[in-house]
């Protein structure tokens, strides 16, 4: 199909397809926010939805809130991202550390945030299992580690997810920067490895990382379930305060909700502009301390490597040990405080929710796979139809977009929009939604090795008198296997993870895992919680099982693909 | 078939600059070997005459089967045969697989493996069909190359230095094989070895340097 006349329109089609939710959703949320509402009987221009925002009592600490998590914990993802990739980058461990990005990835947000909640409260197994010999603590301590007001636990549930997400983007990053060149060059200059690393090897793959850290900074600053499940309550962080509006009967919180997610999402405008700037800032330090060009001692090296080994472990360490604790909960009989062990072990709440998550399950595994069958679709068209030698994914901060304004100032102007279009409820405007969050990484995971395959393998194709479509039939989409899996693994994670866009497009109707679980967090039902983590983190995962195993047994008969 | 490949006046330019440019026959049975150092464009060359030149790169003058002009056609259309220095054996299909999907259409599926294997057993790999192309060796895999090249019934040959990558035994074995094979074919060699210009015997064409 490459080259062929008649296809350059289809990728800005696809693209404005895709960027059409996010624009409808926006002009939904803007006439609102001016006093423009007419089902609800407001029409006419007016900034009283502003002034009403303005006098909501607590509004300046939410909004502080909002920066200060979203920040700090881009901040500290960043940093830790970056220590783990200089002192360990090249090495088996690091390696090793890549197999395990995919599956670390696939836990959703709301199931880290649950496993990582069990295991800190003062309830907690933590706290279990150094009462009372060590703490001295019979009853659970009266500690506010959960839903601090000062954001910790959120930022420490948002840290969890996002390291493995940055790490992955900088992993694929990092070929292009020929790391193991330049880090013999500096280490020929004097420069320890972790210093090379970080002059010589980040200045040249920040560029590529740009974006995912865009978009982690603004889903940081607005994040819906984890803030649910980790983030402070009084008041909580403005994107919660927004979702209570939006969730009230009376029609006038319509405005104020309108007005907060326009407040949210300048908040996100004016971070990623202080961020840009801090990137110039860094950007001249940096060339300033080159140039003094500083060796620093070997302690330090030392040092630097140590801590990024620690905090690898402590991020796996706090993921991993969530889960396990998941699933202790989920089939623990009895289980008092302080004992570290569950008293008896059982299946009766697996079978109690048995049909409630099997339905469930079924709703989310058809919205995954519809959606990412879709957007795999579209992807390759986009990609195959690119005019020669450009890529498809060159529409860098266009493709980002969705992933980078706030869900929750474009949502519930969709969700407005889709019910004036009669789409308010059902498994149409939910897999719609889903479109536009599973979209972007679909077509980022596909271009890369897309753009790797070896040309001549289609020249070679077209000299034995192939036409397009068995060109693509029979040699690009089979050499193209492997990555379409993991694709598709990337697109279904990321759609059983959505909370909000199944929330509001569904209109509440769709029972997702991720909808059911963050409907049980208010109940505190640890078992039930657990369960529904448990099976929202399989879902994720399973995926990215048979886009490993796949291969491995199509392809168990041709050597050179049996191995990515 | 029988017709001669005719390079009338072709230039290849990348942006503005040009590459090269010249004036060819090559007869059915010729073999006309050019010869150039790298970066002089012979690889773009034989881009231009199989239609597949990369973005940015264009061509002027005409490439002529006999009378038939190709620059309109698109490559599969063209039937123009090419080897590269890699053999390029597709990894997801058997040695059987790539040699049916060479193999000109027509014919039923019992006709179309009867075919295929006649073509092993002619290369001397009778009974290799099922096998994953990984595991053959260098010489096997050229003769596969080549053998599922001449399946599509070409019109012309085209050679992009096939044998370079070949270990010095095995050269000179299948540089013969494939003179042999395409006898009867025009056939343009691209080569920096002068040892396959001699074993070519054709004329031979230096362009660049």
């Amino acid at each position: 199909m490459r080259g062929r006349s008649g296809t350059g329109l289809l990728p800005p089609v696809i693209l404005g397809l895709m960027l059409l939710p996010v624009a409808a959703g926006l002009a939904g949320t803007v006439m609102p926010a001016m006093g423009h509402l007419p089902a609800a009987g407001f029409s006419g221009f007016s900034l009283m939805p502003f002034a009403m925002l303005a006098e909501t009592p607590g509004l300046g600490r939410a909004v502080g809130l909002s920066i200060w998590t979203g920040i700090a914990a881009t901040a500290l993802s960043l940093a830790i991202t970056i220590l783990i990739a200089a002192g360990w980058a090249g090495t088996r461990a690091f390696g090793r550390l890549e197999r395990g990005l995919a599956p670390l990835l696939a836990v959703p947000h709301a199931a880290a945030a649950f496993g990582l909640a069990f295991l800190i409260a003062p309830s907690g197994w933590i706290a279990r299992l150094v009462s009372p010999w060590l703490t001295g603590w019979t009853r659970p301590p009266d500690l506010l580690v959960l839903a601090d007001p000062a954001g910790l636990a959120l930022i420490a549930g948002l840290v969890i997810k996002e390291v493995p997400f940055l790490m992955l983007m900088l992993v694929a990053a990092l070929p292009q920067a020929n790391p193991a060149q330049r880090i013999r060059l500096a280490r020929s200059l004097g420069y320890g490895p972790v210093r090379g690393w970080l002059r010589g090897v980040l200045p040249a793959i920040y560029p590529q990382i740009r974006l995912p850290i865009y978009a982690v900074l603004a889903y940081s600053m607005t994040a819906i379930d984890t803030a649910l499940i980790l983030g402070p309550t009084t008041p909580p962080t403005l994107s919660i305060l927004i979702l209570r509006w939006t969730a009230q009967p009376a029609l006038d919180y319509r405005l104020v909700a309108a007005a907060g997610a326009m407040l949210q999402l300048g908040l996100v405008v004016g971070a990623l502009a202080l961020w840009r700037l801090a990137e110039i800032g860094y950007a001249r330090l940096m060339v300033m301390r080159v140039c003094a060009g500083a060796r620093g001692g070997h302690g330090a090296e030392t040092a630097l490597r140590a801590l990024g080994g620690a905090v690898t472990a402590l991020v796996s360490g706090i993921l991993g040990g969530g889960l396990v604790t998941l699933a202790l909960w989920s089939i623990a009989g009895p289980w008092g405080f302080p004992m570290p062990l569950p008293e008896a072990l059982t299946g009766v709440t697996w079978a109690r929710h048995a049909a409630h998550f099997g339905e469930a399950s079924l709703n989310t595994a058809f919205v995954a796979l519809t959606t990412t069958a879709i957007a795999l679709v579209l992807a390759l068209t986009l990609i195959e139809t690119a005019p020669a030698g450009q890529r498809a994914d060159r529409a860098g901060w266009l493709i980002y977009l969705p992933l980078i304004v706030p869900q929750i100032s474009f949502l519930p102007g969709l969700q407005t929009a889709l019910i004036g279009m009669g789409l308010g409820q059902g498994f149409t405007p939910v897999v719609m939604a889903h479109l536009v969050f599973v979209f972007p990484y679909v077509l980022l995971s596909l271009a890369d090795p897309h753009a790797a395959l070896d040309p001549r393998y289609d020249q070679m194709a077209r000299s034995l008198r192939q036409g397009a479509w068995a060109r693509l039939w029979r040699v690009r989409l089979p050499l193209l296997l492997r990555p379409m899996l993991t694709a598709a693994a990337v697109g279904m994670s990321v759609s059983v993870a959505l909370y909000l866009p199944t929330l509001l497009a569904g209109g509440g109707r769709i029972a997702t895992l991720t909808t059911e679980a963050l409907a049980l967090a208010a109940g505190g039902d640890r078992r039930a919680i657990s369960v529904f983590a448990l099976v929202q983190g399989a879902a994720a995962l399973v995926p990215f099982v048979v886009a490993a195993l796949g291969p491995a047994i199509i392809w168990r008969n041709r050597r050179d693909l049996r191995h990515g | 078939m029988d017709e001669p490949l005719i390079l009338d006046d072709l230039a290849v330019f990348s942006g503005a600059r040009r590459l090269l440019q010249l004036s060819l026959t090559v007869r059915p049975g010729q073999v006309v070997t050019v010869m150039g150092p790298s970066g002089s464009g012979k690889s773009s060359l034989l881009a231009a005459i199989t239609g597949t030149l990369p973005a940015g790169m264009r061509a002027t003058g005409q490439v002529l089967l006999g009378k038939m002009n190709l620059g309109a056609l698109p490559p599969e259309r063209r039937r123009i045969g090419i080897l590269f220095q890699d053999d390029l054996l597709f990894p997801h299909l058997s040695v059987g697989g790539n040699l049916a999907f060479g193999l000109a259409q027509g014919g039923s599926r019992a006709e179309r493996r009867a075919r295929v294997d006649a073509a092993l057993a002619d290369i001397g790999l009778a009974g290799f069909a099922d096998r994953d192309p990984a595991t053959l060796s260098g010489g096997e895999k050229a003769r596969v190359a080549l053998m599922r090249t001449l399946l599509s019934e070409p019109c012309a040959l085209l050679l992009d230095e096939p044998f370079a990558k070949l270990d010095q035994s095995l050269r000179a074995q299948v540089r013969q094989l494939v003179f042999d094979r395409a006898r009867g074919l025009p056939v343009i060699l691209v080569t920096h070895d002068p040892a396959d210009a001699d074993a070519a015997g054709g004329p031979v064409v230096t362009i660049g340097g």
